[in-house]
């Protein structure tokens, strides 16, 4: 698997957000987004999650060495971020169950048991996620990144709401994802840049 | 690696699956049309009397009600996903196809469910009887057919902006008119016959009306959904 990114730029109307951003990343490399606050991290992770276009350049996504169109590269990535919601009125066992089949994932009972055990959701599945805390629903949001082994994991503010057992355990996926897979983290946490190989700064 | 139609038609499927568990948790969309559907159809047999419209101005009224009542319930499909910030889980998961037609599929079911409720209550309230009940049953299926594609590419439109719900309304009214114009074209022939040949033009009208807007949103849903 391999990203190529070229030229990246992102306006919102007049405003320029960021420009001129490209990089190379294959399987085991692991790239840290830095910027301040509004520099426009999340923009730029959304770009290369596929779920906005830029306004210049280009991304392209191989898999032994062919292209990856656009709508064909959400089977291959997982993403985490703050913006991107569960079904609050479904109990996790049901966002799974949908995540699962929308993948199209089959014998996955233990996998995902395991990382319910993992990330110490394990008895609480049959609630509803709006009864959940925020650090439950960030938990909840790595289960399901996770259950397709992605390609590609983008984290964006992975630690965010967390507690030090969970993030000690997003830690153990970021360092075992970055091993031989490719990662990418949108985070100003000092602790959390240690996981990026190389950064690369929006905003500045 | 290429989707094919029985892989788009499962995830469809599972995005349908998906909001029926969430209608059923939550009963949002079913209250809403239901509760609005029976106000409305309690305020206009109260203003014109049990007998004191004429069966044209009846059929009008039918399908002003099953509008309007769309209209209170059908956007709840897209506003829902941005509202509660899921669209974008959504976008990551399927295809653009796969959603519209997940959608389209539960509007469709919730509108006929309404009808359901509503039209043999309209019938009994208002004192309305038609002659011709295959012609206003396949008026109905296709009219509901008509009426749920072009909300549920409209509620996708409208999801992204503020004022949502009056926004809506105003966008679909115009687009939408073919379908209430035949629809009580059709409702006030099959008053008065009993031939399914005689409402044969409303018919046609309501049936390309429904393969227009279905193929023109599903080939514009991708625009709609990812910018």
């Amino acid at each position: 698997m391999e990203i190529k990114a070229r030229d990246l730029g992102k306006d919102f109307g007049e405003k320029s957000i960021f420009r001129d951003i490209g990089f190379d990343l294959r399987e085991g490399q692991s790239l840290a987004i830095v910027g301040p606050n509004g520099s426009g991290k999340t923009t730029l992770v959304k770009i290369l999650c596929g779920l906005i276009r830029p306004s210049t350049g280009s991304i392209q996504y191989f898999d032994n060495g062919g292209e990856i169109d656009r709508d064909h590269i959400f089977a291959h990535i997982g993403l985490v971020g703050p913006y991107l919601e569960l079904y609050e009125d479904l109990t996790a066992r049901e966002n799974i169950h949908f995540f699962v089949r929308m993948r199209d994932l089959t014998g996955v009972r233990d996998k995902v048991d395991d990382l319910l055990e993992f990330f110490k959701l394990a008895g609480r599945e049959d609630d509803a996620v709006k009864t959940y805390s925020s650090g439950m629903r960030q938990r909840l949001k790595y289960i399901v990144a996770l259950l397709h082994d992605p390609k590609i994991l983008f984290l964006d503010e992975p630690t965010s709401n967390l507690d030090r057992q969970g993030i000690e355990r997003v830690y153990q996926v970021m360092a075992e994802q970055k091993s031989n897979r490719i990662l990418l983290i949108a985070t100003n946490d000092q602790e959390d840049l240690k996981y990026g190989d190389e950064q690369i700064a929006v905003g500045s | 690696m290429e989707m094919n139609r029985l892989q788009l038609v499962r995830k469809a499927w599972y995005v349908f699956d998906k909001d029926i568990r969430q209608e059923y948790k939550t009963r949002y969309s079913v209250n809403a049309i239901l509760l609005f559907a029976i106000v409305t159809l309690v305020a206009v047999s109260f203003s014109i009397g049990t007998f004191g419209a004429s069966p044209e101005v009846k059929s009008a009224l039918l399908w002003i009600v099953l509008f309007f009542s769309a209209m209170s319930g059908l956007a709840h499909i897209f506003v829902r996903e941005e509202e509660t910030h899921t669209a974008d889980t959504l976008k990551l998961l399927a295809v653009p196809t796969s959603i519209f037609l997940g959608k389209f599929f539960f509007n469709l079911i919730l509108f006929v469910v309404m009808e359901i409720i509503i039209v043999p209550l309209f019938f009994a309230v208002m004192n309305f009887a038609v002659e011709g009940i295959w012609t206003f049953f396949i008026i109905l299926i296709l009219g509901s057919l008509g009426l749920s594609a072009g909300a549920t590419i409209i509620a996708a439109i409208i999801s992204k902006a503020s004022a949502k719900g009056a926004l809506f309304t105003v966008l679909a009214f115009p687009i939408l008119l073919p379908v209430i114009v035949a629809g009580i074209s059709g409702t006030k022939i099959a008053v008065n016959e009993s031939s399914i040949s005689a409402a044969s033009s409303e018919i046609q009208m309501l049936f390309a009306y429904s393969v227009v807007v279905i193929t023109g949103s599903l080939l514009l849903f991708d625009f709609v959904w990812k910018d």
